[in-house]
């Protein structure tokens, strides 16, 4: 029974090792990429279009409209860093209906790298929303006295997203497994399906937090007058 | 009681322990947090779509200290550093 699948290796060489983890996480990166490139070959702009068409108009535009609702103003800017986020760690669990699949993000380090991603990206997009200078002076906001609290508090915020993600996703197999000795019929087909709807849960969470956190650091206190003007109509 | 009984005891209580009483603060804060949310979709039910958003979001910060508690004892039954350690040294003498 192992930990994670960082520890079943098809192949090493020396340093170098293919590990269950870059295989599926490579798998799962050809079939999304792969997948979208045939859906969106034709598209069309008619009401006849192809089912995987509006799956996906309807998979951009949820995603579109959740970012639009935690207030993130011009949503098509961050989609592309959110959406993959979502759909990544979404397809990552959905999978394990596939035999002998298992997740990659119940592995630390795939979690830890995806945290890694969103801990770079809020300042980027903090930066590129509202300058050096004022992004800096954030962190002194109520009082400068906050401003260890505020450093440790970034720390923690991406810690706690690897770990929630892995520790999840985690669970969910290693129940599968010990339930698999012990009682093999019926058990643990329940098990697994209460392991896809926790998978689906936390890439929900996953991608929030990160538009949530997004969002703090990209409010500025000037109003944004042409999308209240939009919101409006 | 030899270092490797001593580990070993102590590594499966902490383990039992932490994952027993590491559980109940979460379940019973997310509880509290079911039941409030209810009550105001109860009250408010055009706005159950913040309300559901907001529930699903504090209830994940809330189930990521039981998950904790959870890594902590699989570490413990599973990838003890100091089972390896001591294992290592039974097994090169």
């Amino acid at each position: 029974m192992h930990l994670s699948p960082d520890e079943i290796i098809f192949w090493q060489y020396g340093l170098v090792k293919l590990n269950a983890t870059i295989l599926y996480t490579w798998g799962l990166m050809c079939v999304l990429v792969i997948g979208s490139i045939l859906v969106t070959r034709n598209l069309s702009m008619e009401i006849e279009r192809t089912r995987w068409q509006n799956l996906l108009e309807i998979i951009v535009s949820g995603i579109e409209k959740q970012i639009e609702e935690v207030g993130l103003r011009q949503p098509r800017k961050y989609i592309g860093f959110l959406g993959t986020l979502f759909l990544f760690v979404a397809t990552a669990s959905l999978f394990t209906i596939v035999p002998g699949y298992e997740p990659p993000t119940g592995s630390l380090s795939t979690t830890a790298a995806l945290a890694f991603c969103v801990f770079v990206a809020i300042p980027l997009f903090g930066i590129e929303a509202s300058g050096l200078g004022e992004y800096l002076g954030d962190y002194l906001k109520p009082t400068f006295i906050m401003l260890p609290f505020n450093i440790i508090s970034e720390f923690s915020r991406t810690l706690a997203l690897a770990v929630r993600l892995f520790g999840n996703m985690m669970s969910g197999t290693m129940i599968l497994a010990i339930l698999l000795t012990i009682t093999p019929y019926l058990l643990p087909i329940a098990m697994s399906v209460l392991g896809l709807l926790t998978g689906m849960v936390q890439a929900y969470i996953f991608s929030i937090l990160a538009t949530v956190y997004i969002a703090a650091a990209t409010r500025t206190s000037k109003p944004d007058l042409a999308s209240d003007a939009t919101h409006a109509k | 009681m030899d270092s490797m009984t001593i580990i070993a005891v102590a590594s499966i209580i902490s383990a039992g322990l932490t994952i027993a009483v590491g559980s109940i603060g979460p379940a019973l804060g997310e509880g509290r947090a079911l039941a409030t949310a209810l009550t105001s979709l109860a009250q408010q039910p055009d706005a159950s779509a913040t309300i559901t958003r907001t529930l699903f979001v504090g209830l994940a910060m809330v189930e990521s200290i039981a998950i904790y508690c959870f890594v902590v004892s699989m570490i413990l039954i599973f990838a003890n550093p100091f089972w390896n350690h001591v294992i290592a040294q039974a097994a090169g003498k």
